[in-house]
């Protein structure tokens, strides 16, 4: 397949200000949006209790809430999950809510109109687990963020480290942000999610960076934004057909992968556009602002200097 | 182009080789099955093989094969209705002192076994089943050893003859007043002798003495209240008849018990909720009075007839009970002076005042020990049906003679070999446990677990395909090599999780089908440098050497990136999620070898030796 056969020549560079802009206000709208609108947690975080159950015959919400009315707990919220057969009961964590009882008295109160329901599955957070998971989830994606920009400084030098880490701090909120938009539930494989994007979605700006370095220690009399639009536009045919490569897997799993990967395939493919474009703009394009040069790349020849009268 | 060098084709083929084989179990897939264990934890009886084939003969029923496995005996069975029935007539024949538990084997040939090569294990999101978590009240626990030596404490002075003026219980502390520094000091070297676990603390501007628990005796207290509980829900989860069930502590003050493929959380919830308790007692008769009490029904006044643990012998107990459960503070399996098993005894101040009062008095005499506990049984109606029910079991679990006065400390002494360890372990049991609490409760019905199975299963072929579909269309035959590649490597991966015996989640299928979106990018960036290299005009040989030779470094740094996210997710993340972190770890670090040497050996052996080649088939 030749049709995307030579190098593209866009000069990608000329809009960098414009990349970060659009970024920037981006991701002010997605601060925005997880601050107003909120994240819709899910009871990994929240606590409380959550009961999927099945019917052998579609339902009427209306009956499952009578039947729910009888064991009298605060505020069930009871939804379809897929289809009209299977629905889904939550209970917000409440003092007198102790896992043991409530799951068992639903299950008891639904019994009483439709003997045959079937039991899929009971969730039930604690409130102190839901803050030990919140905390951890943190944790993990903080520890995360340094990890890969210490790594970074290691293998580049800080200013590729701090672009790159932008980038992936821009990932993470675009998701957010489109969690809160879309009201997807927010739960522990969504942060798993987030961890593996921002490994992901570094990836693409170390392919890039590579590809700087290089270009940058082979071709000696080119101009550093030539070489970064030259370096951009050699690695862009492998950056969109990764992005594709992993957008049909995350397709797959959205397509058949059941309710239960939903969310974090969904997280993940939103990542992975955004990925494509921040790895341009964002870190290639904050490095160059911050002013990357040949110098900071050539190993440091000290002893030369030393020498000089 | 230069030969591929002989030692890498060779890695090659024997890792290949070697995943395959390791991978192969899983297609054997599992049969109905029946697991028998002791309640004890004990091995089996050697004979055991015949019991069971007698009682199953009886049955006209007949095990496909039968073998040992660690502490247990796996019964194989070709239909569900065998399995169902075997179970029945196992747990009939052979009574209560054993586990009868349905159960599933693994079809895998003795041979693979051999080479240690078993099939993956599945999450309980995958097979169904119930995940509690359980915390532990230490907090409780901990207040009620503190405040056992305001009493305590004046009582030991008393004894000694040391005057203190005033006590009171500060926090987890415990103050006491003295006139003056001297009889301070005097008490602080006495309590120091008596009371090693207490850190003491003498302040030099007031003459008071603030005596709180050291934070070993902290760290024994907590480690009582966890290890107490988990034997008895060791126990009761026994009494369940699960196969393969997990009561596992877990940081400080929490237990994780699962039960793969229980559906009835309510009985678990209600076993797992049941209290057992301990009261000393004072030995009626042990003799023919207590045998005519059983034989005739009839007991005298002032006592009770139970019958041992051991044996099922008829003893008479007088009614009175000397100290119980709520007083025991500790029980602690040790050796006597002759070097024999013996069982040290802890008991809080009203309990050893007590026994105190009645050693003195009954020196010689013998003292039993009931243990009371509320059981849910399972019984066999005419016609098979089971029953359950719950019952409340008391058995006398030890007898001793007192061989002297004893207050709160003493020793149960001239058992033999496990008995002592047996006896601290029910003697804790039946401890006032600390109060546990379920903070966390994850059930999966069967027949979710199944949907998960068949939703991740077809999800991951539909992503190996399409990615398939699209390397072959995009880079031809390269395209194939990248395919070989990625079926190397997901062979490996499941070889890998086979070995390490991590048990596969739902996370986890979307941690293995996102790592092949991911694993192809390796050869994405290659071959995009091979065709780079080729329109710049460079010999195709040299190019492909090239593609692989740059991209090497850039494919390692990419994917160490994706690890520090993936380990980070392992170290904090919780149960299920650490599934994901497992799965695309390893597919990552398995991609790395198969992606590059993998499918350049692939390109190898189809152009290596022809050497007018003009072009490529990447295009």
């Amino acid at each position: 397949m030749k049709m995307f056969s030579g190098v593209p020549k866009i000069n990608f560079m000329a809009q960098r200000k414009t990349g970060l802009w659009v970024s920037t206000i981006a991701t002010v709208v997605s601060i925005l949006l997880v601050l107003f609108r909120g994240l819709n947690f899910g009871i990994d975080f929240t606590g409380g209790v959550l009961v999927e159950v099945h019917y052998p015959q579609a339902v009427e919400l209306d009956a499952v809430r009578t039947d729910l009315a009888k064991i009298d707990y605060e505020n069930p919220v009871v939804q379809f999950f897929g289809t009209s057969e299977d629905v889904l009961i939550r209970l917000p964590p409440a003092e007198e809510t102790n896992s043991a009882k409530v799951s068992t008295a639903i299950i008891d109160a639904l019994k009483t109109s439709e003997p045959k329901v079937e039991l899929r599955r009971i969730e039930f957070v604690g409130p102190q687990v839901g803050d030990e998971l919140t905390r951890d989830g943190s944790l993990a994606l903080l520890l995360a963020f340094i990890g890969i920009m210490v790594y970074i400084a290691l293998r580049f030098e800080w200013k590729f480290s701090v672009g790159a880490v932008a980038a992936l701090i821009h990932d993470a909120i675009m998701v957010l942000g489109f969690l809160s938009l879309t009201q997807i539930e927010f739960d522990l494989t969504t942060v798993a999610a987030i961890l593996a994007l921002i490994g992901y979605s570094n990836n693409e700006t170390i392919v890039i960076f590579d590809r700087v370095r290089e270009n940058l220690l082979g071709l000696r009399r080119m101009e550093i934004l030539e070489v970064v639009n030259l370096s951009v536009n050699q690695t862009l045919l492998r950056s969109v057909i990764t992005h594709l490569t992993t957008l049909l897997v995350l397709s797959s799993l959205l397509l058949v992968g059941g309710k239960s990967v939903h969310s974090f395939a969904s997280a993940l493919f939103v990542g992975v556009v955004v990925a494509t474009y921040s790895s341009i703009y964002v870190s290639t394009g904050l490095a160059v602002v911050l002013g990357i040069s040949r110098e900071d790349l050539l190993p440091p020849e000290k002893t030369e200097v030393d020498e000089l009268p | 182009m230069q030969p591929y060098p002989l030692w890498k084709t060779l890695t090659l083929v024997f890792v290949t080789l070697l995943g395959l084989l390791y991978a192969l179990p899983n297609i054997y897939g599992q049969a109905p099955a029946v697991q028998v264990s002791t309640i004890s934890g004990d091995g089996l009886p050697a004979n055991f093989s015949e019991i069971a084939k007698a009682a199953l003969t009886k049955a006209q029923l007949e095990a496909e094969t039968s073998h040992a496995e660690s502490q247990r005996w796996v019964l194989r069975f070709s239909k569900p209705e065998d399995q169902l029935r075997a179970a029945d007539t196992l747990k009939r024949a052979l009574g209560s002192s054993y586990i009868v538990a349905l159960a599933t084997d693994a079809k895998t040939p003795a041979w693979l076994l051999a080479m240690g090569a078993k099939p993956m294990s599945l999450g309980l999101d995958l097979r169904g089943g119930v995940h509690f978590l359980l915390e532990v009240d230490i907090a409780d626990a901990k207040k009620a050893a503190a405040q056992r030596y305001v009493t305590d404490l004046p009582n030991f002075l008393r004894k000694e003859s040391i005057r203190y003026t005033g006590r009171r219980q500060e926090g987890e502390a415990t103050v006491l007043d003295f006139a003056d520094a001297t009889t301070r000091e005097a008490a602080r070297k006495a309590i120091t002798r008596e009371f090693p676990e207490l850190l003491l603390d003498v302040p030099t501007e007031a003459s008071t003495l603030t005596a709180r628990l050291s934070e070993v005796e902290v760290k024994r207290i907590v480690d009582f209240a966890v290890g107490q509980n988990l034997t008895t829900l060791r126990n009761r989860v026994n009494q369940l008849g699960v196969a393969e069930p997990l009561v596992q502590r877990q940081g400080v003050n929490r237990i994780v018990v699962q039960l793969p493929a229980v559906q009835d959380t309510t009985r678990v919830k209600d076993l797992l909720g049941a209290t057992a308790t301990l009261e000393y007692r004072a030995v009626e008769d042990s003799g023919p009075a207590a045998e005519s009490a059983a034989a005739s029904g009839i007991v005298p006044p002032g006592a009770d007839l139970f019958y041992t643990r051991d044996g099922n012998r008829p003893v008479l107990l007088k009614k009175d009970i000397i100290a119980a459960g709520v007083n025991l503070i500790d029980a602690t399996a040790t050796v006597d002076e002759n070097g024999g098993p013996a069982v040290s005894v802890k008991l809080d101040g009203p309990g050893g005042k007590r026994m105190f009062a009645f050693t003195e008095k009954s020196v010689g005499k013998p003292m039993a020990v009931l243990f009371k506990e509320t059981v849910v049984t399972t019984n066999y109606s005419a016609d098979g049906v089971p029953l359950r029910e719950k019952r409340n079991v008391e058995e006398i679990i030890s007898i001793a003679t007192i061989q002297g006065v004893f207050g709160n400390q003493f020793r149960t002494t001239g058992l033999e070999g496990k008995e002592a360890q047996n006896l601290s372990v029910l003697l804790k049991a039946g401890a006032l446990a600390a109060p546990v609490e379920i903070v966390e409760e994850r059930t999966v019905g069967p027949s979710l677990g199944a949907d998960n199975i068949q939703k991740g299963f077809t999800a991951a072929l539909l992503g190996l395909g399409l990615v398939s579909l699209f390397m072959l269309i995009y880079y031809k035959m390269f395209g194939l090599f990248a395919i070989a590649a990625l079926v190397l490597n997901l062979v490996l991966v499941v070889a890998v999780l086979s070995l390490l015996g991590a048990a596969l989640t739902v996370p986890g299928i979307a941690g293995i089908v996102l790592h092949m979106g991911i694993a192809v990018d390796a050869n994405v960036l290659i071959y995009e440098r091979i065709r780079e290299e080729l329109r710049n005009g460079v010999k195709p040989h040299e190019a492909i050497q090239h593609g692989y030779d740059r991209a090497f470094l850039t494919i390692a740094d990419a994917n160490v990136t994706v690890l520090i996210g993936t380990v980070m997710l392992f170290a904090l993340g919780a149960g299920p999620v650490k599934g994901f972190a497992i799965t695309l770890a390893i597919g990552i670090l398995t991609s790395q070898f198969t992606a590059i040497v993998g499918s350049r050996a692939l390109a190898q052996l189809a152009f290596g030796r022809k050497m007018r080649m003009k072009d490529l088939p990447i295009w």
